[in-house]
């Protein structure tokens, strides 16, 4: 939890606070999985299944040190996830279960 | 309530611990509307799948940096703008 301007923010609100390191503005190649989800993001927002709110808010809710070591497109999975288990439409570990099968 | 553009406006120093999409930098900081945007779904109910009307009015609210930064080393005229929501703003004297 981070405070500016005596607000609590939670851990994606992170404007202006104090940072030693340089922005790494590298670009990469996206990988297949990576355009893959945000294919797929697209897709349930297409299909009136979850929208981009949704999509933020289950990104805002990871745990702070999950959120800082996911990148763009893991954030992105951890939402869909999150908010697609909310729905009911996945079972908790659904997922996980089939990765390792 | 409905702001002009040119008119000195507060945002909310509110605490909302669900998704919002005014950044802790703005809240409690004074500035101008510069532009009054249209009317939008609003996000904090959208975000917990509602369809997120009424729709709220969106403003776009120019900031000096040296009222969001205390030790901004910039020059003087340096601005910052943001989107804002109408619920998230106040007047400001």
């Amino acid at each position: 939890m981070t405070t500016i301007g005596g607000v609590d923010g939670a851990v994606h609100d992170r404007g202006g606070l104090p940072d030693a390191s340089p922005i790494d503005r590298s670009e990469h190649e996206l990988a297949d999985w990576e355009l893959l989800t945000d294919g797929l993001v697209g897709a349930l927002g297409g299909a009136g299944v979850m929208n981009v709110d949704e999509l933020r808010r289950g990104i805002e809710g990871m745990p702070p040190d999950e959120y800082e070591r996911a990148s763009y497109y893991e954030r992105w999975l951890y939402s869909a996830e999150t908010i697609l288990t909310e729905k009911g439409l996945l079972r908790p570990g659904e997922l996980d279960a089939r990765v390792a099968s | 309530m409905s702001f002009e553009p040119g008119q000195r406006v507060r945002v909310a120093a509110r605490t909302h611990p669900g998704h919002h999409r005014t950044p802790g930098y703005v809240k409690g900081r004074t500035g101008r509307v510069e532009r009054v945007h249209a009317q939008f779904a609003n996000p904090e109910t959208r975000a917990y799948g509602a369809d997120g009307q009424p729709a709220q009015r969106l403003y776009l609210v120019g900031f000096d940096q040296g009222e969001l930064w205390p030790r901004y080393q910039g020059a003087a005229r340096d601005r910052l703008l943001v989107d804002v929501f109408e619920h998230w703003l106040e007047e400001a004297e």
